[in-house]
């Protein structure tokens, strides 16, 4: 048997400890050791985005991270953003915009969202397509997607605005 | 896609890195930003029984300009490439490069010594080192070296890079005048068809000097000292491009592949030199 490793991270705010392999990627781990089965593994060949997380501040696809390299890391996914009954900006304006169909990229969609308008909280629809190219949706055609984000940048900046 | 098993270090400073390399030999191989390593290891293209990830090697990853130098440590992301103020002004052809590699999740990870010292002939980072005439800092067991780009590459994956070294910084002169990155790809995150890397400086109304690399044409990066040359002296006419496309044509020697059959990679070859030199002079 491979050597296991203590692994320690903070999810959503959460800490977690374990054991295993180095190998383990960071994808398996959410959803297989932490039952966080927002991310999802797409085409696991670090093309289609599905499965992007943040790290340390880093939209990163978990399919190409070991979860050795994230030990000590704190992690975000979309369960961290929004949940059903308190959604984030971001999903409440994907489902008024139609930014989904089959919903199956969202979780990527709108995790990589949230670090693109907290890095440029006012894009240009150009500068989103550029910012989102790392996730890619099969049923939408992007316009919605694009449509949705230019939404929520619109409304977080309201807000902001609102509370200055 | 799970990888065959390997036992995992993280050392805090090169000279852990190099005890390891030495202990383990060909069994141990470093990590960067791993985005070419990984989908290696998860195809199994690629075992590595001992992976020693350099994120927590100290003074690895600084940008720094002085004195007309410019050096990025090998951890420096192509995402800080893109957000560095000090290197737009210093360097811009090093952003307008990275905004064309692979994607933005990428770019997070993704380094430019891993760029430069894993030798895929796709990779962007080698022909624009080769351009900007950069030297690499190899550090080994035997203290360190230096070796200029443009003599690193001797075919695809083969580098000067020996098993026990690390490629630590990659340096070179702010360079001065026009720029132009110009990489014709299939999709976003693809490797280039064809890519071309041009610096060139204005005298007047006439080209004092020039440099053009190329990438993803042959198995190494090519540096095509006849197609700089060619732009030596002119105006940077119709014909000079041409003259330059030609000599380009003469020094690369590309293959088919899924990316198209050679005549066609050599359409592109010219396509994006001529863009790339056309866009240089302008900014010159």
């Amino acid at each position: 048997m491979p050597k296991k490793m203590h692994i320690e991270l903070t999810v959503n705010g959460k800490s977690h400890e374990f054991l295993a392999e180095p190998r383990e990627l960071l994808i398996h781990t959410l959803r297989e050791r932490l039952n966080l089965t927002g991310p999802h593994i797409g085409c696991e060949t670090s093309h289609c985005g599905a499965c992007t997380v943040i790290v340390n501040g880093k939209s990163v696809k978990s399919c190409t991270m070991f979860v050795a390299q994230a030990n000590g890391a704190d992690l975000t996914t979309i369960e961290g953003l929004g949940t059903p009954d308190a959604p984030h900006v971001l999903q409440t304006a994907f489902r008024e915009h139609h930014g989904l169909q089959c919903g199956f990229c969202t979780p990527g969609m709108i995790t990589r969202a949230s670090k693109l308008l907290e890095e440029n909280p006012n894009p240009t629809e150009e500068e989103i397509r550029f910012g989102m190219a790392g996730n890619l949706c099969r049923c939408t055609g992007y316009q919605n997607i694009v449509k949705s984000i230019l939404a929520a940048a619109s409304e977080l900046n309201a807000a902001k605005e609102a509370a200055e | 896609m799970i990888p065959a098993a390997f036992d995992y270090y993280r050392p805090k400073d090169m000279g852990g890195v190099i005890a390891l390399l030495q202990e383990h030999g060909d069994d141990a191989r470093v990590m960067a930003g791993g985005h070419s390593l990984i989908p290696m290891m998860k195809l199994r293209m690629a075992e590595i029984a001992h992976l020693i990830d350099l994120q927590d090697v100290a003074g690895l990853d600084g940008i720094t300009v002085e004195g007309g130098r410019i050096t990025l440590g090998a951890m420096v992301t192509q995402h800080q490439i893109i957000d560095s103020a000090a290197l737009l002004a210093a360097a811009p052809i090093l952003r307008e490069a990275a905004l064309q590699i692979a994607d933005p999740q990428v770019r997070y990870m993704g380094t430019v010594g891993g760029n430069v010292a894993n030798g895929d002939p796709g990779n962007d980072m080698p022909g624009l080192m080769q351009c900007l005439d950069a030297t690499f800092t190899l550090v080994g067991p035997d203290g360190s070296r230096e070796v200029a780009a443009r003599s690193f590459y001797h075919a695809a994956y083969m580098t000067d890079r020996d098993d026990s070294e690390v490629l630590t910084s990659v340096s070179f002169a702010a360079p001065r005048g026009g720029y132009a990155y110009e990489k014709q790809k299939r999709k976003i995150g693809d490797y280039a068809t064809a890519a071309a890397a041009v610096q060139i400086e204005k005298n007047g109304d006439v080209c004092a000097s020039a440099s053009i690399a190329m990438t993803n044409l042959s198995d190494t990066p090519v540096w095509s000292k006849a197609a700089s040359a060619a732009l030596v002296g002119t105006t940077v006419d119709d014909a000079a491009i041409a003259a330059a496309v030609a000599a380009m044509q003469a020094d690369i020697e590309p293959v088919e592949d899924n990316r198209g059959p050679a005549a066609f990679k050599r359409h592109a070859a010219a396509t994006v030199l001529t863009r790339a030199i056309r866009r240089a002079w302008d900014r010159a």
